[in-house]
């Protein structure tokens, strides 16, 4: 058994209850018609953002894709800051002009949920050259999904990574489906940790479900990459609760397949039952956790509903630095 | 001043550059050359035309970054290294290949500073070889300016002369936006003045190469060489034309170009790329929107016709604007005439 800091443990499922209940609410806003565009959540996937994102600072850096929420949490972005956004208001994280598809907070080392699905790792593999051509320790982690590792992009970060020894991570998030396509389908040779590892990079599968498994093979793959080993690459397989985007009617999944996952495959109870029984931590506490983050998301959704929109002239700003 | 070719005006910035800012940092296809081949690790290259000979070595591999065929990495990693502190230099070496990493170009740099709420700089700059001449066909010979001009949130830079080159790379290098500097390989060996020392010109404004008063011509990049060659021919017979070299697409000096037209009243816009939405087209439509009352002939529009640069000398020939072309549309434009397009 590893050891575990208990203020470790807290924060992890802190984060993972933050994620599920922002998207849990998403969900629910999204369905009465107050989110504007497109959503896409993230529940089921909770272990992965945050497994591989506290093994980081505010110093390493991330990028996203358009199912992003959960990353922006993990990462530490500010929750009201990103319900702003979503909610495309004046003080939201981008300024309301960058909505739920491309929430960034630099400050924190994220680099922007994407919406091109394959955009985000070449630019992350970029965070990783400047961390490498600056000397410092940190580095660049890239989620990934089952269906952008099958773009050329994906291919073309693991080559120039591994080329130039960049302190790299790829997070790969296989959550079974590429929109409405699913991975038994679209996968061809049905494993992304051995496409990783054809370019000469550690790799490792991991349930992605499993907090713990997360976090140790990133954490594995981080520290290699901080000293100069180069980049990793780690699979996490965590099946996704809801659609593509909200609004998809999900006609290529079997009915009952989300009910199993959310018996069978809920990160937050599998981590609970583990830290309880194993940790030493009361569920008592867990509640607190629950209680506290749901009053949060309840005051932020509210302040985000009646914050003030970005004036007209916003129409025109932020495009150059000088024009 | 000293007399510089264009390739030696871009050598110059670059060493420049990376003399005065270890941020800056340059990436690219055999910007080093050889590594990893039989003969050992030295430089073997500098770039497919020489630009960037000798950097690593004062530099370090570092900073003078060879990187494999990979296009969307080396604009997408360009773009990563900007947002996180670093003033990437790409090379992207021929134009047409923006094809290839054309995400990294319109939805990533160019859209981060708005979608992020201007919470961030994007200081990368983009080298790339443009322009037919060469015989290198249909996938090495475009210029695709205006394609990229039509995208807010980038600048784009089409230098002329090795002075432009020198003025237009440094400020690009040290904005804090992103620019694609598109250089004519054509123009490559053609040498001119350059000014010693910090030299920068501001993107939008235009370089006036000929001041007259009976016609004007806008052109861009080497296109700007020909029209010189008119309106100096033309001087001997009095017809006194004002030849405009934009500089840079975007941002594009629209007001230089329009106080010339008010004074002349006769337009020829000379451009190397496709006549349709293009900058003759961009052009045309500046003059019909904002200064019809002045013009007194209508606008010539000298262009490439509307297909894929050929190999065939003399094809390639026939499908650049010609000097005779833009004398004719000139003589045309004096005499109120239209001329009958190309293609």
């Amino acid at each position: 058994m590893s050891s575990y800091d208990p203020l470790l443990l807290l924060d992890a499922y802190r984060r993972m209850r933050a994620i599920r209940e922002f998207e849990e609410r998403m969900r629910r806003e999204v369905q009465a018609g107050t989110v504007p565009g497109f959503v896409h959540l993230y529940c089921g996937q909770e272990a992965i953002a945050v497994g591989a994102c506290l093994n980081l600072n505010d110093t390493d850096y991330i990028g996203s894709t358009h199912r992003g929420h959960g990353h922006c949490i993990a990462k530490g972005c500010d929750i009201g800051g990103m319900l702003l956004e979503i909610y495309t208001k004046a003080d939201g994280l981008c300024k309301g002009k960058g909505g739920s598809m491309h929430i960034a907070d630099l400050r924190k080392g994220m680099l922007g949920a994407n919406a091109i699905v394959g955009g985000a790792p070449p630019i992350a593999v970029g965070a990783a050259l400047t961390q490498k051509t600056l000397g410092t320790d940190g580095v660049a982690l890239a989620f990934i999904g089952d269906g952008a590792s099958n773009q050329g992009t994906v291919a073309e970060s693991l080559n120039f990574s591994a080329v130039l020894k960049l302190p790299m991570i790829f997070m790969f998030e296989n959550n079974g489906y590429a929109e409405f396509t699913g991975a038994r389908y679209h996968l061809g040779g049905a494993d992304i940790a051995n496409r990783a590892a054809a370019f000469g990079m550690p790799a490792e599968k991991v349930d992605g479900t499993d907090f713990f498994a997360v976090y140790e093979a990133v954490g594995r793959a981080v520290e290699r990459a901080r000293k100069g080993g180069g980049p990793g690459a780690v699979e996490a397989t965590a099946m996704r609760w809801y659609g593509h985007f909200e609004g998809d009617m999900q006609k290529y999944r079997e009915s009952k397949e989300v009910e199993r996952l959310r018996q069978t495959a809920d990160p937050l109870v599998k981590f609970e039952q583990r830290v309880t029984v194993e940790f030493g931590i009361e569920a008592e506490e867990l509640r607190e956790v629950d209680e506290e983050i749901r009053e949060l998301i309840e005051e932020k959704v509210a302040v985000a509903k009646s914050a003030p929109k970005p004036s007209n002239e916003a129409l025109y700003t932020d495009v150059y630095g000088s024009y | 001043m000293a007399i510089k070719s264009y390739r030696e005006a871009i050598s110059e910035v670059l060493i420049n550059e990376m003399r005065r800012d270890p941020r800056v940092i340059i990436l690219g296809e055999d910007v080093v050359g050889g590594l990893g081949g039989s003969a050992g690790e030295g430089e073997a290259a500098g770039g497919t035309f020489g630009v960037t000979v000798g950097l690593a070595a004062e530099f370090g591999r570092h900073r003078v970054i060879d990187t494999p065929i990979t296009e969307s990495a080396i604009v997408g990693a360009a773009n990563g290294a900007a947002l996180t502190g670093l003033r990437p230099v790409a090379e992207v070496m021929f134009m047409d290949f923006i094809g290839v990493c054309l995400d990294q170009v319109l939805n990533q740099m160019a859209k981060f500073r708005y979608m992020f709420g201007g919470k961030c700089s994007v200081p990368v700059t983009i080298r790339t070889l443009m322009g037919a001449g060469y015989g290198a066909g249909p996938q090495h010979s475009q210029s695709l300016y205006a394609m990229l001009t039509a995208i807010p949130g980038i600048k784009v830079a089409v230098p002329s002369s090795p002075a432009d080159v020198k003025g237009l790379l440094t400020t690009a290098i040290r904005g804090e936006d992103p620019v694609i500097f598109c250089e004519h390989k054509m123009l490559y060996g053609e040498t001119g003045e350059v000014p010693d020392g910090e030299y920068l010109i501001p993107f939008g404004e235009a370089n006036i190469t000929r001041r007259g008063n009976h016609v004007t011509i806008v052109a861009f990049s080497r296109m700007v060489l020909l029209a010189n060659k008119v309106a100096d021919k033309l001087a001997k017979e009095g017809i006194s034309v004002e030849v405009i070299d934009p500089r840079t697409t975007s941002p594009l000096d629209r007001d230089s170009i329009l106080e010339s037209v008010e004074k002349t009243g006769r337009l020829v816009v000379v451009d190397e790329a496709d006549p349709y939405c293009g900058m003759a087209s961009e052009i045309a439509g500046l003059a019909a929107c904002e200064a019809l009352d002045a013009l007194k002939a209508p606008v010539q529009k000298i262009t490439p016709p509307h297909t894929p640069v050929p190999a065939t000398a003399h094809l390639e020939q026939l499908w650049i604007p010609s000097v005779e072309r833009i004398e004719q549309a000139v003589r045309a434009t004096m005499a109120g005439n239209r001329v009958a397009r190309a293609g």
